[in-house]
């Protein structure tokens, strides 16, 4: 199999191949089995990959050799790779069998079918690369994909510039991350990873750290981290489906897993670390303020992935690695269960998606209330949930860190703010979750239609369930030595975490903190929004314009629409004003300078092209001419 | 460089002038595009055959051709190509038989002349980038104008007498010039012969003036900031025909032109203003990125992204670097598969419309399935999508560019994001939200000759994304020689 790795990126290519060029037409509703067949022979395939366990890097062909630059098109096989290609191919796969019954009824549906395995291959080919320029093309082409994705309802205006910033806000990033790719290249003169990782070493410590946080900048935008989060939420106007492959499960952890590849670029210089660290503590509290009190299902669940997110590259600014690939996992489970859950009650409630208008759906939804709940209790880390254990590790690496001798004492400040972001985080959760399942029902007429999903999207909301609640413990247990770390531990440029034996007894007191800390947010959530008491209103008079604040979401887009859109749509005003008006007005009046000198345009209208004729062959009986004379 | 036995190079570049003279004797507008098209046909298939045979690995040129023209005075009948002139001639080669399918559903009247003119234009065309005399260069450089002229003169919008008279000046400005650099070459190194010219080089005194005049036609013709303000009026007012050759090819006449002649004879005055003309590169891009984004009309649109895109080539020219140089040959050639499938692409609109503002457009996406798909693939493809060609000529100029200064090139790399931005709105706004017009309601998709004189483009930019390799090893023994000239 490593032979052949490229097998893993065909098998979805293909499918993109034949829906996209028969789907429309011929293939129609059998483009979904097609799509999901090929995402199912790219798991298969990864399973066999990692069954016979030899790793290595392979080429495929030479993309490109000019002057001093080579590139190749190659792959890297590795422990981080084969975690990557299973959590992608496998949540990817019952994504696939679940839009068979989501987008059944909806008229372009061969069109999706094309489009999401391309997805699924540009993210395969993207977690496989083995050099900086195949890493970046990819993680172009997934920003494509999310384009065509999230734009693919293009009669809505909403869908079409929701597709649009989060293309333009990756740009933004991608502007970094080239940045950084060109910088390498200068420095290190190659931009294959290892050679590249072999050199940072020797090479100017401050030059490195400005390259890791440039590529970080990439980081933040594929990832969704403030300031350039702001296209994450508004990528919910495309299809449930959509928002649980791209935006909860694949797309958004490729920025984690760029960071956790370039782990020994970060290393160089402890800045690098403690800015990614900082945003991702920041971002993790930040947005799940503004979940708290978001009333759009899918909305809440977008500020809940920003902020899950951010506790990742808090842990990757730690330095425990494992801790970040282990929460992209288990938050890959639970994450796309509860958008295809909360999908099945928006598909219920005919594309409703206030939760002001829900209530009451436990009864109705059996299935989907009974997996959404242990999605919600994985989300909000409760004992022995999937998110449990990778969260807790987490908070516990950063406090190991900012308590550590070498460590920095700023990492104790992140830690609790991503201990106030798993507080806000339960609330939420369980808000979410009583608003849409429980109590009376606030819409009656839309209650009585409501009805619960076919098996084809029951059927991987169950299988997910499985794994939110299992995947925790059996990768994770014990705590550092289970089955991830095992086999994380291996990986080239994955630092690993050892617990001493003090360490031991403060890592049980954190996790008992944290633990703590949850059942008091969802406590909350409980008292208010099922009991009523205190009252939400109420609390919100605490602090007038909170609420508004929380709900507007501190007004970053508003801020960059007016500071940054704007800003370049008048540039761009007077720039033009300057081109038509004095650049070419220059222009012209040279020409007509020119012309009322020579009087050798006078009559130049159509069809007299007889005076231009003349002029040139006058010309050339000159210059011959002149040529005899002089020579 | 032996002569070959067969004149495979004359083949390519008078089959179309014998074809414009054929057309002029037919009767009616489907003979006339057929012969047309037979022509171009022909002309692309010994292009072809030229790829094919052509050795990546052989330095100097190939092909070669020599005859006495005017012998008193030492002017040949001298044609030869090295690999950037094989990619250049490649592209005029591809680019005309689909201009004449694509006109021949678009123009109604003057068909015949139409065809002639095109033809024409395409061994002016190909003769600039196989001519290794330069009187012979200069005569076809100016063979090149009168069609050109013609094309927006007789078939072009309402405004096109403004346009075609600063089209005039603008190049003849550019033609005077380049004579006067040609004589001054001529009396100074005492030969015509462009391969020899190189060795011999212009005196240290000369090569300002000749930089000069060189660099103002060639600016003007790539077109380079400031002196591009010609290039959207004479886009907005010439037939789409027109427009995807004038932007497909001739502007590749300017960056050639650098390519051919700057950096070779003029080494001194290049480092001297290398640094100005690279400032100017980057102004183009941004400029050109940000005043693309304000139009109002579609092919404006086009035509100013175009100015950006041509600020790559000239980044890359004058960096110097083996990378830059190679990636500014791939961007135009990108450029002119890209940006002529646009105008097609605007051309497609134009015709079932008669309008090209966005106030009007809006909401094909629904009425025409395939050409919103192909719009959407040219647009990404423009706006530098990595596994399509515009990427990759960007991507090598801009390492080239940070090779010789950050500042440079994050400022360039800016010019990406933008195009990013003005792409994505144009496409939203032409083909998403709500029709504007009832009479829109009815719109035919892209016919067959439309798809099918596009589909070519969509495979090439695909190939040179995917495979860029393949294209860049054709360059790469004659862009190690340019690199060296400094």
């Amino acid at each position: 199999m490593i032979e052949h790795p490229w097998l893993i990126p065909l098998a979805p290519l293909l499918a993109f191949a034949i829906n996209g060029l028969l789907g429309p037409r011929y293939l129609k509703k059998a483009t979904g089995v097609i799509g999901s067949a090929g995402i199912l022979a790219a798991f298969l395939l990864t399973v066999w990959l990692w069954a016979e366990g030899e790793y290595g890097e392979a080429t495929l062909f030479e993309w490109l050799a000019s002057g001093s630059l080579a590139i190749n098109i190659g792959f890297l096989v590795d422990e981080l790779t084969v975690v990557m290609l299973l959590v992608v191919t496998g949540v990817s796969f019952l994504v696939h069998v679940y839009s068979i019954g989501y987008m059944a009824h909806d008229g372009s549906f061969a069109r999706f079918f094309a489009w999401l395995p391309l997805f699924v291959f540009s993210m395969v080919m993207l977690v496989m690369a083995n050099n900086f320029l195949s890493l970046f093309v990819f993680w172009e082409l997934v920003g494509v994909c999310s384009y065509l994705l999230i734009g693919f309802w293009h009669d809505r205006e909403s869908a079409n510039n929701a597709a649009m910033k989060a293309f333009l806000v990756n740009r933004v990033g991608d502007f970094g991350f080239a940045i950084a790719i060109f910088m390498i290249f200068w420095n290190f003169r190659t931009l294959e990873y290892g050679a590249v990782f072999a050199q940072v070493g020797q090479a100017d410590p401050e030059t490195v750290l400005v390259i890791a946080l440039l590529l970080f900048v990439g980081a933040m935008g594929k990832s969704a981290q403030f300031p350039l989060h702001i296209w994450l939420p508004d990528a919910m106007e495309g299809p449930t489906p959509v928002s649980a492959l791209i935006h909860a499960a694949t797309m958004v952890t490729a920025g984690v897993y760029m960071v956790a590849r370039m782990a020994p670029i970060f290393e160089v210089h402890t800045t690098a670390l403690l800015v990614v660290g900082g945003v991702g503590a920041f971002t993790a509290l930040f947005a799940a303020t503004i979940a708290v009190v978001q009333t759009d299902i899918k909305r809440v669940l977008a500020y809940s992935t920003v902020s899950q997110l951010g506790l990742m590259f808090l842990a990757l600014g730690a330095g425990v690695y494992t801790a970040a690939i282990f929460h992209l996992a288990t938050h890959a489970f639970f994450k796309a269960l509860l958008f295809l859950g909360s999908g099945s009650v928006i598909h219920a409630m005919h594309d409703e998606q206030e939760m002001t208008r829900y209530g009451g759906l436990r009864r109705k939804l059996k299935w989907t209330y009974g997996t959404f709940l242990v999605g919600g209790l994985a989300l909000s880390a409760i004992f022995p949930l999937a998110g449990f254990w990778s969260k807790d590790e987490i908070l516990a690496g950063a406090f190991m860190r900012g308590a550590s001798l070498d460590g920095d004492g700023l990492f104790i400040v992140f830690w609790a703010l991503g201990l106030a972001a798993s507080l806000l985080t339960a609330f939420y959760t369980f808000r979410m979750v009583i608003m849409t399942f429980h109590g009376d029902p606030r819409d009656a007429e839309l209650h009585e239609r409501a009805h619960e999903s076919p098996a084809v999207m029951v059927a991987p909301l169950a299988l997910l369930a499985v794994l939110a609640m299992g995947a925790g413990a059996v990768l994770g247990f014990p705590p550092e030595h289970g089955l991830i770390h095992d086999f994380l531990h291996h990986a080239p440029g994955i630092l690993h975490f050892e617990l001493t034996g003090n360490q031991t007894i403060i890592a049980i007191s954190l996790a008992v903190i944290s633990t703590a800390v949850a059942l008091l947010g969802a406590l909350g959530a409980y008292m208010i929004y099922s009991r009523g008491a205190p009252r939400a209103e109420s609390i919100g008079q605490f602090v007038p314009g909170m609420h508004s604040l929380l709900y507007r979401k501190y007004h970053i887009d508003e801020i960059v629409n007016y500071g940054i859109v704007a800003t370049t749509k008048v540039l761009g005003f007077i720039l033009w004003a300057i081109d038509a008006k004095i650049v070419d007005g220059i222009a012209n009046l040279i020409g007509w300078t020119v012309r009322a000198l020579g009087g050798a345009a006078r009559q130049v209208q159509t069809g007299q092209v007889q005076n231009y004729v003349f002029l040139m062959a006058l010309g050339a009986v000159v210059s011959v001419g002149a040529l005899m004379i002089f020579r | 460089m032996a002569e070959s036995g067969f004149p495979l190079l004359s083949v390519i570049l008078w089959v179309p002038l014998a074809g414009a003279a054929l057309v002029l004797l037919t009767r009616g507008r489907s003979a006339a595009a057929a012969v047309a098209m037979l022509a171009a046909l022909v002309s692309l298939l010994a292009a072809v055959a030229m790829v094919a045979e052509f050795d990546p690995g052989v330095e100097g040129y190939q092909f070669l051709e020599e005859r006495d023209w005017i012998a008193a005075l030492d002017i040949s009948y001298r044609l030869g190509v090295d690999g950037i002139s094989v990619l250049m001639v490649l592209l005029t080669a591809i680019l005309t038989p689909i201009v004449v399918a694509t006109s021949w559903l678009s123009i109604n009247r003057r068909v015949r002349e139409y065809m002639a003119a095109m033809l024409l234009l395409e061994t002016g065309l190909l003769g600039v980038f196989m001519a290794l005399d330069l009187v012979l260069f200069y005569v076809f450089w100016e063979l090149v104008l009168i069609p050109m002229y013609l094309l927006i003169g007789v078939w072009g919008g309402p405004n096109r007498i403004y346009a075609t008279i600063k089209f005039f000046i603008f190049t003849f400005i550019g033609s005077v010039l380049m004579l006067l650099a040609i004589l001054v070459i001529a009396f100074d190194a005492g030969s015509f012969n462009v391969i020899l010219l190189p060795e011999i080089g212009v005196s240290s005194h000369l090569q300002t003036a000749v930089f000069g005049a060189f660099f103002l036609t060639f600016a003007i013709k790539a077109p380079m900031f400031p002196f591009h303000t010609w290039l959207p009026d004479a886009h907005v007012e010439a037939p789409t025909g027109g427009s995807v050759i004038l932007a497909g090819v001739l502007l590749k006449m300017g960056g050639y032109g650098f390519l051919r002649y700057v950096l070779p004879l003029t080494p001194e005055a290049v480092d001297e203003f290398r640094v100005a003309v690279m400032a100017l590169s980057v102004v183009a891009i941004i400029n050109g990125a940000l005043v693309a984004m304000m139009q109002r009309d579609l092919k404006k649109l086009v035509a100013y992204s175009s100015v950006s895109h041509m600020g790559f080539v000239t980044l890359g020219i004058f960096s110097q670097e083996q990378i830059g140089i190679d990636g500014a040959i791939v961007q135009m050639f990108s450029h002119g598969l890209v940006t002529g499938a646009l105008f097609l692409c605007v051309g497609i609109v134009y015709d079932r419309t008669h309008t090209r503002l966005f106030a009007d457009l809006g909401g094909f996406a629904k009425r025409m399935p395939v050409y919103a798909l192909l719009l959407g693939f040219f647009s990404l493809a423009s706006l530098g999508l990595p596994m399509m060609s515009g990427f990759v000529g960007e991507f090598m100029v801009l390492l080239a560019a940070f090779g010789w200064s950050y500042v440079a090139g994050v400022l360039s790399l800016l010019g990406v994001v933008l195009a990013a931005a003005y792409m994505l709105w144009m496409y939203k706004r032409v083909v998403f939200g709500e029709l504007r017009s009832a009479a829109f309601a009815r719109i035919p998709d892209a016919n067959r000759v439309e798809v099918m004189a596009l589909l070519p483009l969509v495979a090439l930019v695909m190939w040179v994304g995917i495979s860029p390799g393949t294209f860049v090893n054709l360059l790469d023994t004659a862009t190690a020689a340019i690199a060296t000239y400094r």
